[in-house]
């Protein structure tokens, strides 16, 4: 078995370009059969929001990524792994998070960014905050159950 | 020894302050006994902190329960459930 892959991580104010993170994956090899992308971006809820504003824990959000990336890692036979999480105000339209997932097959790429979009909504510490196109005062965005559910199916019954 | 307790989001909010050396009174042992201690200390804390079941919680930057003993802990950080992604 080659190498451990070791995931790059990345908590960032700034934009990332798609493309470029899935080159930088793929650049320089021919054992990748498949990636799979998946980008958040920050929607405008019918135009009532102006901005969503990415609170985060310096340190742990770096850290708690880290852990997760690393169960995929194990989880999975990754070839390569890229994960960005921006902070700070983002406009509508605009990325907020990526996974680029990279295997010999697709399966396992697949898998491995949907669990790791899983256990980043419900682990990985950022707190959305609303702001709202008519200048009324924004809420924190409430944590779906169902976000919670979507994580724990990954969880084998006794494991 | 005094130890750092940080907020986040709407617990940082309603409490008024991002962050705070506190002192611990003995008997504090767990985090639950942390919540209930923080709780009383004003009606900031109080209206921050009143279902505390819903408060998730990290010692030295990892996620713990609320049952976790906090001897030896340098940093702990109270939130809200996480709407990153």
């Amino acid at each position: 078995m080659a190498g451990a892959v070791v995931p790059a991580i990345r908590i960032q104010r700034e934009d990332f370009d798609v493309a470029a993170e899935i080159a930088a994956l793929t650049r320089g090899r021919a054992d990748i059969g498949a990636v799979v992308t998946f980008s958040g971006l920050c929607r405008d809820e019918q135009g009532a929001l102006s901005a969503l504003e990415l609170e985060h824990y310096p340190g742990m959000a770096e850290a708690e990524i880290g852990r997760i990336a690393a169960e995929a890692v194990e989880r999975w036979p990754l070839q390569g792994l890229t994960i960005i999480h921006r902070h700070g105000k983002i406009a509508p339209g605009e990325n907020i998070v990526l996974v680029v997932a990279a295997s010999s097959h697709r399966q396992a790429a697949f898998e491995a960014a949907n669990f790791l979009m899983d256990y980043l909504k419900s682990r990985a510490p950022f707190w959305k905050k609303e702001h709202h196109a008519d200048g009324s005062q924004g809420g924190w965005v409430e944590a779906k159950e169902a976000d919670d559910r979507a994580a724990d199916r990954w969880t084998k019954p006794g494991g | 020894m005094s130890t750092k307790l940080i907020y986040f989001a709407w617990v940082r909010e309603r409490i008024g302050k991002p962050e705070e050396d506190v002192e611990l009174p003995a008997g504090i042992e767990t985090v639950a006994d942390l919540l209930r201690w923080l709780k009383s200390r004003g009606e900031e804390y109080e209206n921050a902190l009143q279902y505390p079941d819903v408060i998730r919680v990290a010692i030295n930057q990892e996620h713990v329960g609320h049952r976790e003993k906090i001897a030896g802990a340098r940093e702990i950080a109270l939130f809200p459930p996480m709407t990153g992604g």
